[in-house]
């Protein structure tokens, strides 16, 4: 760089090197290895090949999404299956994307059964080339029925037995991809630690109905006149994803590398992703939207980030976040905030008076007519600081949450308990 | 549904010279809405409403537009203003609604709710969903003078209310100015009229056209027939210019003109230049109608300045980008005429105290002159009826319409001097909630 913080955006996750943080997923965009050159080309620093297991048989009309008011896709979905192309077709792919691109990561995602079909793919796979495997321990349909994917994710002794063959087998890194479809994370990344891996990544797709059709009662995407539940990914799952990563961050047992995955859509995800703990990111429903152009942003979203924040390595700023990921009963409940409107940015929409009075605490309100203006105005004695005007308010910066000086001593829930101390008064609790 | 020849589309000649004019505002096809309709920020007490003479809950029906629930997007607006179809159109929503957006405050574009309210509305008109159904009979009658937007606001809300109703109108197309006076390039004669048909579809509504009260029927014998009366008959003859020359062919009213153009066909193929006096509304719509019809040469003569006119800035503004040119501070003094035909305007420039500058004469050629200096009232109309007050020819009003005949109310240009479409609407409206209130409370007869 010719100036300020020089940046290295080289990652490591359990061992496998790439150039940048940002990989493909194993998905369709990761299908063949001419899409995947072309990511390379882009910027794309590796790539989750799509899973590979015995070749399958996917059915027609495969995804659907969820649009929101006038934005595609905030949400996705899929009932779409491993690789449906023949293995030694997939092999010849790897070696010759390993041959022409030797520093970008080839992770391959497998897909088996038996132990010695683990054994027999595993080896396929590194002869090919690869640098790391991912154990596809997460899809939630189809495969699933069949005792494989999420199937062997929900099942920690399973998850963590085949992970041991696999780890066995491999002399590459070994990532455990976990299913979201669990009530806790942790006792599933917990089994991978137990079974020798070297990482995991998270989370595979969430099961879901992505939409009915309502003229003909059949859920989407429809194939014929049924559906079927399908995985759910793109930005609206992002929430999800980060309190999984964040779950299994935070964990002094656990300790493992994560790759994370859900949502990550620019670079400003994949920087929240990397401050909750991941070494790396991986990417599918923003590129089969926008294509593997998107990369190039997040490289240089993420070089700017690391470099106005003074970090020069990945590994310097992995994880910030994660003490800050706390329990409730350790908030300061006397922690106070107020909103503040600056009137020269209002436009007097007031949306964030009926959002108050329908949806809080009914602490703003219009201004008196005499004073001639729309902008609104806070009760400050009656408002409770819950931020939902501020996530109304159409105007940048227009409605700040300031901190309040109200002379009361820090005291969360469990000092209250076990020590007895002073809590403010309640507000709005009338 | 009724629909007599007064409202038939079909009965206009097709040749009609307003045939040739595109719209100024090209109707939004469904992905243009709905990009438009989910840019609306959905704001509370908004101020786009508060700019509605009719009081349309804007935020309401542009987020059915989102939702897809197009068939109530159109009752929300309808329900507020059974003329949303043609308002959406002619309203100046530049300082209506649409100057109200709270995206003005942020200078970013403002919703373009005139084309949204079109989109829903233009879709209710065409599938013909119908909402509103007249009120179980209430035996009781009204007479409405007059068939502009005022009379037929009023008797579809007093149809809601089930009060019997009967038009009276001296003209033969029922509308008003939306059928004979708007330009076309924001809404022809052929959809004013069948907006008309749509409102009458109510039911109930009995017309009476070509009938002139004063001359075919008495005050005596309204106020006989009905228990309440509504006037509404809009504004008189355009007001003319006593200079000489005045009797010279090729010298007309603006407004007559304009619904000459509308309804049938005019020839200006002789018009090298034409000029349009007056500096409001009328003679903006007169000056970018003849640009539209073909005249090469169009210019605006008005007495005051840019600054001064009455007319919408953002109209002379659209005017001034299709080629019209203004000569301000300008007066005529005398048509100039050649073998019977105008030729021209003899004028004298005026000073800012708008005294005529000694020595500044010129003179402006032109083969067509328009007068649009605004039109007679209408108020010795009312000579007849005891207690209604006129002021400036202007009948006087309170807040609900009612004059100073307890049984006599009134609306639209004739109250309130010639405002908008709009206005006529929600007075109207106001008018005819007024009478129910009147008939209910057994206050008359």
């Amino acid at each position: 760089m010719a100036f300020g913080t020089s940046v290295d955006l080289t990652s490591n996750t359990g061992g496998i090197v790439t150039p940048n943080p940002f990989w493909l997923a194993s998905a369709p965009p990761a299908n063949s290895g001419a899409q995947i050159m072309r990511a390379f080309d882009a910027g794309w620093g590796g790539a989750v090949w799509k899973t590979l297991g015995t070749p399958i048989q996917n059915v027609s009309s495969r995804f659907g999404a969820h649009h929101f008011k006038g934005t595609r896709a905030i949400g996705f979905n899929n009932i779409e299956l491993i690789t449906d192309r023949p293995l030694e077709v997939n092999f010849r792919e790897i070696a010759e994307v390993k041959k022409r691109y030797p520093k970008h990561g080839v992770i391959v995602s497998l897909m088996v059964e038996t132990r010695d079909e683990w054994r027999d793919i595993i080896k396929r796979a590194i002869d090919a080339g690869a640098d790391g495997l991912e154990l596809n321990f997460g899809c939630p349909h189809g495969m699933c029925e069949r005792g494989m994917g999420s199937a062997v994710g929900q099942e920690p002794a399973l998850n963590e037995k085949i992970t041991s063959w696999a780890v066995e087998f491999s002399t590459v890194p070994v990532l455990v991809k976990l299913t979201p479809n669990v009530d806790e994370i942790n006792p599933h990344g917990l089994a991978a630690k137990r079974g020798g891996a070297h990482g995991v990544s998270l989370i595979n797709t969430i099961k879901s109905i992505i939409g009915v059709d309502i003229d003909r009662f059949v859920p989407e995407p429809r194939v014929g006149g049924l559906s079927t539940n399908g995985g759910y990914c793109g930005a609206a799952v992002k929430p999800i994803a980060m309190h999984m990563i964040g779950c299994l961050a935070r964990d002094p047992d656990f300790g493992l590398p994560i790759s994370g995955i859900g949502g990550v859509a620019n670079w400003r995800d994949a920087v929240e992703f990397i401050l909750l703990g991941c070494s790396s990111v991986q990417v599918c429903t923003e590129v089969m939207l926008r294509g593997y152009r998107v990369v190039g942003d997040m490289i240089e979203g993420l070089t700017e980030y690391m470099r106005s924040h003074g970090f020069s390595t990945i590994e310097e700023m992995r994880g910030k976040a994660v003490p800050q990921f706390s329990e409730w009963g350790e908030l300061d409940l006397n922690y106070e905030t107020v909103a503040k409107i600056d009137p020269a940015k209002c436009i007097g929409c007031h949306a964030c008076v009926v959002a108050c009075h329908d949806g809080a605490h009914q602490c703003i309100h219009p201004a008196p007519k005499e004073a001639g203006t729309r902008v609104p105005v806070v009760d400050e004695s009656e408002c409770v600081g819950c931020n939902l005007c501020q996530i109304v308010c159409p105007v940048p910066d227009c409605i700040t949450m300031a901190a309040v000086d109200n002379g009361f001593k820090p005291a969360t829930w469990n000092e209250f308990v076990s020590e007895g101390k002073t809590l403010r008064p309640k507000k709005g609790a009338h | 549904m009724l629909a007599g020849p007064m409202v038939d589309p079909h009965k206009l000649p097709e040749d009609r010279s307003e045939a040739g004019f595109g719209d100024f505002k090209p109707a939004l096809g469904p992905a243009q809405a709905l990009a438009e309709a989910n840019r609306c920020l959905y704001c509370a007490d908004a101020p786009c409403v508060q700019k509605c003479p009719t009081g349309i809950d804007i935020p309401e029906f542009i987020r059915k537009i989102s939702t897809g629930n197009l068939k109530g997007s159109a009752r929300t607006i309808l329900d507020a203003n059974i003329f949303g179809m043609s308002c959406a159109r002619v309203c100046p929503v530049e300082v209506l609604c649409v100057g109200g957006c709270v995206y003005n405050e942020m200078d970013a574009p403002p919703i373009a709710i005139g084309r949204l309210q079109r989109y829903a509305t233009d879709a209710a008109l065409a599938e013909n969903w119908r909402y509103f159904e007249a009120g179980p009979d209430s035996g009781r009658s009204v007479g409405l003078v007059g068939g502009g937007p005022a009379s037929l606001a009023a008797a579809h809300e007093l149809r809601r209310r089930g009060h019997a109703c009967t038009i009276y109108d001296a003209g033969h197309w029922l509308g008003g100015l939306n059928t004979t006076g708007v330009a076309p390039y924001k809404l022809r004669a052929d959809d004013a009229l069948a907006e008309v048909a749509y409102v009458l579809g109510i039911g109930g509504i009995a017309v009476e056209s070509g009938v002139q009260v004063g001359r075919d029927v008495g005050w005596d014998a309204l106020l006989a027939r009905h228990d309440a009366l509504f006037i509404g008959v809009g504004l008189g003859a355009d007001r003319t210019l006593d200079i000489p020359g005045k009797d010279l062919a090729g010298i007309e009213g603006a407004v007559a003109f304009i619904e000459k153009f509308k309804l049938g066909r005019v020839d200006l193929a002789a018009v090298k230049r034409a000029v349009v006096v007056g500096g409001g509304n009328t003679a903006i719509d007169a000056v970018r109608e003849l640009v539209g019809l073909g005249v090469p040469e169009v210019t605006m003569l008005y007495r005051g300045d840019e600054a001064a006119m009455s007319g919408y800035e953002h109209e002379w503004n659209a005017a001034k980008v299709e080629g019209v040119r203004a000569l301000w501070h300008t007066q005529p003094t005398a048509y100039l005429g050649r073998g019977g035909r105008v030729a021209g305007l003899r004028c004298v420039k005026l000073g800012a105290d708008k005294r005529p500058l000694p020595g500044e004469v010129l003179e402006v050629p032109a083969e067509l002159v328009l007068l649009a200096i605004g039109q007679a009232r209408l108020g010795e109309l009312v000579a007849g009826l005891e207690g209604v007050q006129l002021e400036g020819g202007r009948i006087v009003v309170d807040a609900d319409g009612a004059t100073g005949h307890s049984r006599v109310f009134a609306g639209g240009d004739c109250a309130n001097g010639g405002k908008e479409v709009v206005n006529a609407v929600a007075e109207g409206k106001r008018a005819a909630q007024a009478i129910d209130r009147a008939l209910t409370a057994g206050a008359s007869k």
